[in-house]
């Protein structure tokens, strides 16, 4: 089987997405450039004689994909983990499901779920020309002045939830996330309160970070959260309620209050630092 | 002005994923229901825009008759009129889902801006917006956070991690945005009470085959272990600090 998998070079995703594709046939690595104009690529991997086309799950990836089945008029899957034949398995809900279906018509169009698959060499890329379609394509690119640690890099993230009570209380957050040198997090509850800008909403329909260690203080662990945040190495949950979900996730728990632990564990961490 | 917002219900998960006996569906008996987030962000904007610029936002959805209350949820906030393309409560694939959409648009044109959720919270196939865009040859921008008319036109961004990619389009464009995008607002009791008195058009629709199949669902699992307790209350910070170091974060 051919298979054309479109990546981009330096992108860790495309390099996860390039070993599935080898696992489906014979692959072909393509890839685009100058200013990213979703259609008019589309148009380009389209025009392409190939069984299957593969890209990774990212939001270019899904984008491209989903242009190249509008253009072709066939089915596709994002966010596969495995397939065989042309039944595949593919995340929902962020990851907290999983569907098995039936992958119809040619060629067959998948991405990659994200972090599910270890990354492979590129090997050689073919560059692709795509002609401008008149569509919609990027003018430019604004560089947002970097405001500390971000959540989707940060090694430590401290995350707040409805447990906190109010966007005042989250400066026993940030005290203890300042501390670890780590970036502040939330829940969904505190950004449709107002308490915290979306930028530090971790979650489905959020970020997803991929920290060493995420502290998740007054947070129930709702999957719209947890597919946020599984992507810490470690978690650690502070919540009053021993009965909550996220402790079926977490690796650590204390309960109790998150008003008196957080503080506490600041205190702590002052002291042993002298 | 007249804008079209596309809308989808979906249950509210909370902290477990619970399948029905036939593994077809979640177990929904005792959930409540919403649309995606991103599509919150989508009425809130449309309803915004329409303040700004007067005209209509209509909503649409494709769903089971029950799916009203969420166009009727839309309404609170501010839509103007709904159509509810109804289901007989099956799932349908994404491309059969865009081809109604598409019929139903096509029956209500011209519209000046159509609003799509980047992706649904449930299935996730990141394409409806796209396809509907294709069908009805209309520009499409993706994932965005930023919607400024202006001459006649669009301009957006999107995050692409740390820095913001700018697109411009012509109108009539159909958008896909993302949560973020604004902060929604409650509805109030008089919107509530208005939205029981606007104009809803509800056609029942048939699915064609599926292209994309499902088998089954699977909730993957977990991690099985339970966590391990560290303590209680403010007592527990030593035991904390300690991990924290053990951990070669502190």
């Amino acid at each position: 089987m051919n298979v054309l998998c479109f990546v981009e070079p330096g992108d860790d995703l495309s390099a996860q997405a390039i070993g599935f594709a080898r696992s489906l046939g014979d692959v072909r690595g393509v890839t685009l450039e100058g200013a990213y104009q979703p259609s008019a690529w589309a148009k380009a991997l389209a025009a392409q004689e190939t069984d299957a086309i593969v890209a990774a799950g990212s939001d270019r990836g899904n984008e491209l994909l989903a242009h190249v089945s509008a253009i072709l008029d066939v089915p596709f899957a994002a966010n596969v983990t495995a397939i065989d034949g042309d039944v595949v398995t593919r995340q929902r809900w962020g990851g907290s499901l999983v569907e098995e279906a039936r992958l119809h018509g040619s060629p067959q169009l998948l991405t990659v779920a994200p972090h599910t698959q270890p990354a492979a060499e590129l090997g050689e890329v073919e560059t692709l020309t795509a002609e401008d379609d008149g569509s919609p394509k990027v003018l430019e690119r604004v560089e947002e002045s970097s405001g500390g640690v971000s959540l989707r890099d940060a090694k430590v993230v401290v995350s707040g939830g409805r447990g906190v009570g109010s966007a005042e209380a989250f400066s026993i957050i940030e005290e203890l996330a300042s501390l670890l040198g780590g970036a502040v997090g939330c829940s969904r509850v505190v950004t449709s309160a107002g308490w915290r800008p979306h930028t530090d909403q971790v979650g489905q329909t959020g970020t997803k970070i991929s920290a060493d260690l995420y502290v998740a203080c007054g947070i129930s662990g709702a999957t719209q959260h947890i597919a946020g945040a599984k992507g810490a190495k470690r978690m650690l949950a502070i919540n009053t309620d021993p009965e909550a979900p996220i402790f079926a996730v977490a690796d650590y728990a204390v309960i109790g209050d998150l008003h008196e632990v957080v503080p506490a564990i600041s205190a702590e961490l002052k002291r042993v630092r002298g | 002005m007249r804008i079209l917002v596309a809308v989808k219900r979906v249950p509210i998960t909370g902290g477990k994923m619970v399948l029905t006996g036939d593994a077809q569906a979640l177990e929904t008996k005792h959930l409540g229901f919403t649309i995606s987030p991103h599509e919150e962000c989508a009425v809130e904007e449309a309803v915004r825009i329409g303040e700004a610029e007067g005209g209509e936002v209509v909503v649409l959805t494709l769903g089971p008759p029950e799916a009203e209350e969420q166009i009727r949820d839309c309404m609170a906030i501010g839509a103007d009129r709904g159509i509810l393309l109804e289901t007989q409560g099956e799932e349908w694939d994404a491309q059969a889902t865009a081809a109604a959409i598409v019929e139903a648009i096509r029956a209500e044109e011209p519209f000046d801006l159509l609003l799509f959720g980047n992706e649904s919270a449930d299935a996730g196939g990141y394409q409806v917006g796209i396809r509907v865009a294709h069908a009805l040859g209309l520009p499409v921008v993706n994932g965005l956070k930023k919607i400024e008319l202006r001459d006649g036109g669009v301009r957006c961004e999107r995050d692409v991690g740390g820095a913001r990619d700018v697109y411009e389009a012509p109108l009539p464009a159909l958008l896909t945005v993302l949560e973020g995008l604004n902060l929604p607002r409650y509805p109030s009791v008089p919107g509530k009470l208005r939205a029981k008195q606007k104009p809803l058009d509800r056609k029942a629709v048939s699915p064609p085959a599926a292209q994309l199949e499902k088998i089954r669902l699977v909730v993957p699992e977990g991690q099985g272990e339970q966590a391990e307790i560290l303590g209680e209350g403010a007592g527990a910070a030593p035991r904390v600090v300690e991990l924290l170091q053990e951990l070669g974060v502190a």
